[in-house]
């Protein structure tokens, strides 16, 4: 049997080699490469219906005659472009009280007399009010979920010894994974910084990672707290090496089943969720490394005291547990 | 026997509920078969499945009420105001199932279907309300009634009311309904000059150039008065309007987001064709990892997709992009039961218990990891939902919902309908064959009859 128990500083290593470059990226300047979501602005898509090709640098020009020469010009398809401006102006009213035309509309008629049809395929746009309170609200879910899982797990585990470590070391491996997925975006976000942009659903793809995270430890964590019952012999350390191996197939086939379906959406789902299935992807995966590397190691490295340097104020409860 | 009936019944009402209205869409050369014409039952109509702005092709607007010349005492009716004067236009220019929201204390959601251009639209709901009261000209048609003040020859508008001193009242006795409302000491003096001509003819109220009330003038007033003879509900919402008109919010769009159609249908098919390969590649998996028993999850797979589908369907659940992306990864999750009660019947296999006694231990001892990681998801869910609800991200709150029904219908199909279908493979003699289970099984393991015992999962719970 391979002694997971023995090798965890190797793992607590390997986490941190995982985890130290993408806090590095986040911590300096840019850290995650936003869209408008959490910065205001406009994004739009659109398709031409000329057959020759339209010219991205024609067009970025004629984005700058029209204002806005901070346009972000991208070719999505055959004639389909991705265009990033600062918000568009809504249209005002004149003095006679007469609406005029939005600088929407301007655009269209600007592009249409330059290059022939085109469609509007989306457009979403974004104020500073709304970027702002999407970033407090993303803060606040992701702390409310952490919460609610550490209150649910120590409640769920009450019935061994030091309920509250369960919940902890849970929490910890689902901070891990967030890290994980925050750190790569962010490292992506600066290699592709036109094509990694990061909306609110990536908030939505890292509670859902936070939750998976959560759900593939609590298997580990379930076996753990029953042969804790069954082997009342055994070292604490041997339990979770047991616990581990009569687990481990369970856990990597219940999130291959996921990954599976997250291949597929990335081939078939189209191109506007990839971002989305990206971000689950990577932290389904790491959420199933965690449960068993990180937060079961944790678990073993708590009850041996080797946690009491983060607590230097009193740490009887590690004492006792020793003892 | 009553356990199957019950699951055949169930699985096919829901095949019949998801049933497609256009087959071809969904199924290789199923463009011959009928197409489903909608569930109708009594007053219930459903005709095909919600979706959301991003994938019918639509717009939706996010706008914010500047709040801050109300009085903090009549906010809350000032939002319901601009509801009210959004809805009226947005009604006037005839979209389709248009849905109009408020949003906290000073936001309203404005979701229009179909639109391809929201720009007109966006003039018309951008505007500030504008009450007028007119009287009728010499042809019978409404011109703006005036008055002189200071010498000046001006109109009565809404901006001549007291704000927020327009109310319901209760008349007498009976209690009935009226509206009394108030001037201000300029609006007063024209309202006097246009009562005084007017005794016996209607005034008529205009909200942004519509005719809300057309009451007849009484007798000559001034500052105060009332308007009589309405209904409860009438009344509640011409005092919503005069006071929308007598301290107009200005609203400003602070979010679009617009979908073209043809956009939304390109994804609808995307969507669809990754929901029916993931679902083939999961069974697959299934198959070949478990065998016998994966046969059985597999058709709980399939049971599970056509009741959460249906669910969707019925509640109805609006399905956006990221929706059904959380429907396709809810098919990878929906085995996690079915993979723990498995891997646990292994073992107890490995320990010499006949096949009916693993499924059983299978089952009992898998159940509390299942309860516990379930509930984390569960609560991941609900913390998405309220986030999404905070600032209107129907995508969000979607994505939560599908998941969340995923789970619970999940729990179901992988438990007690996996359980069912193992139990009828297991009653036919040639299922019982170690190889179909992947695994060495002792001849004396599985000769016994396969429990009949009700499922009693959550023992240990």
């Amino acid at each position: 049997m391979f002694d997971f128990v023995r090798n965890r500083r190797l793992f607590y290593l390997l986490s941190a080699m995982l985890i130290l470059p993408g806090v590095i990226s986040l911590v300096l300047p840019g850290g995650l490469n936003p869209g408008i979501d959490f910065t205001s602005g406009t994004i739009m898509t659109i398709q031409f219906n000329r057959p020759e090709a339209v010219d991205q640098t024609e067009l970025r020009d004629s984005f700058g005659q029209l204002g806005h020469a901070e346009a972000i010009v991208q070719r999505s398809g055959e004639n389909t472009f991705v265009v990033r401006t600062r918000p568009l102006q809504q249209a005002a009213t004149n003095e006679s009280g007469e609406l005029g035309t939005s600088e929407r509309q301007q655009i269209e008629q600007a592009l249409t007399e330059r290059f022939g049809p085109l469609q509007i395929l989306n457009l979403d746009q974004v104020s500073p009010l709304i970027a702002a309170e999407i970033v407090r609200y993303a803060i606040l879910a992701v702390a409310a979920a952490s919460l609610f899982i550490l209150l649910y797990l120590w409640w769920a585990f009450s019935k061994v010894t030091h309920p509250v470590r369960y919940g902890a070391t849970a929490v910890a491996a689902l901070i891990h994974d967030a890290l994980v997925v925050l750190g790569i975006f962010s490292i992506l976000g600066r290699i592709f910084p036109a094509e990694i942009q990061l909306e609110s659903t990536f908030i939505v793809a890292v509670l859902t990672v936070i939750g998976f995270s959560v759900h593939d430890t609590i298997v580990v964590f379930d076996r753990i707290r029953e042969n804790f019952i069954r082997r009342s012999g055994d070292t604490f350390e041997d339990v979770v090496n047991h616990s581990l191996a009569q687990t481990l197939t369970r856990s990597l086939n219940t999130s291959l089943t996921v990954l599976l379906t997250l291949v597929v959406l990335m081939l078939f789902g189209g191109v506007t969720i990839r971002t989305f299935v990206l971000a689950l992807l990577v932290g389904i995966t790491t959420g199933t490394y965690s449960s068993i590397f990180v937060a079961s190691m944790l678990l073993v490295s708590w009850n041996l005291g080797e946690l009491r340097w983060l607590w230097p104020w009193g740490s009887r409860a590690t004492a006792a547990a020793r003892a | 026997m009553k356990r199957l009936i019950f699951v055949v019944i169930l699985t096919l009402a829901a095949a019949y509920v998801v049933w497609p209205q256009q087959p071809g869409n969904y199924i290789p050369g199923g463009d011959s078969l009928p197409g489903s014409q909608g569930i109708h039952i009594g007053n219930f109509n459903r005709q095909g499945a919600k979706l959301g702005l991003d994938l019918q092709g639509g717009s939706q607007l996010t706008l914010q009420a500047d709040m801050s010349q109300v009085p903090t005492d009549q906010r809350d009716n000032a939002l319901k105001g601009v509801l009210n004067v959004i809805e009226r236009r947005v009604n006037a220019y005839g979209v389709a199932e248009p849905q109009i929201q408020t949003r906290g204390n000073d936001r309203v959601i404005v979701q229009l279907p179909g639109l391809r251009d929201p720009e007109e639209a966006k003039k018309l709901i951008g505007q500030t309300a504008k009450l007028e009261f007119k009287e009728q000209g010499p042809d019978g048609q409404f011109v703006p009634a005036s008055g002189t003040l200071n010498g000046q020859q001006i109109a009565l508008t809404g901006a001549y009311l007291v704000p927020g001193r327009q109310q319901v009242t209760f008349q007498g006795r009976a209690g009935l309904p009226e509206v009394a409302f108030e001037f201000n000491s300029d609006g007063a003096q024209v309202f006097q000059q246009i009562t005084s001509r007017l005794v016996g003819k209607p005034l008529g109220i205009f909200l942004d150039g519509e005719r809300i009330s057309a009451p007849t003038v009484q007798a000559v007033l001034s500052s105060n008065g009332v308007i009589t003879g309405l209904g409860l509900e009438e009344a509640r919402l011409l005092a919503l309007q005069l006071n929308a008109g007598a301290l107009p919010v200005p609203v400003t769009i602070e979010e679009e987001r617009t979908v073209d159609a043809t956009l939304g249908a390109d994804s609808v098919h995307k969507s669809i064709a990754a929901g029916e390969i993931a679902l083939l590649v999961v069974i697959a998996f299934m198959l070949l990892y478990y065998r016998l028993p994966g046969l059985a999850a597999s058709g709980a797979l399939i049971v599970y997709s056509l009741i959460a589908l249906s669910i969707f369907k019925l509640i109805p659940v609006t399905l956006t992009l990221a929706g059904i992306a959380g429907f396709i990864l809810s098919v990878g999750m929906a085995v996690d039961a079915n993979i723990l009660i498995f891997e646990r019947m292994k073992e107890e296999l490995r320990s010499g218990k006949t096949v009916a006694a693993a499924i059983r231990a299978g089952e009992d001892r898998a159940w509390p990891s299942i309860r516990d990681s379930n509930t984390s998801t569960l609560i991941t869910c609900g913390v998405l939902y309220f986030f999404g609800q905070q600032f209107g991200a129907t995508i969000i709150m979607g994505f939560a919902l599908v998941l969340a029904i995923g789970v619970l219908v999940s729990l179901f199909s992988a438990i007690v309908v996996t359980r069912l279908f193992l139990e009828l493979l297991l009653s036919q003699p040639w299922a019982h064959n170690s190889r179909l289970f992947g695994m060495e099984i002792a001849p004396s393991q599985i000769g016994g009859a396969v429990s009949r015992r009700p499922a009693a999962a959550g023992t240990r719970g």
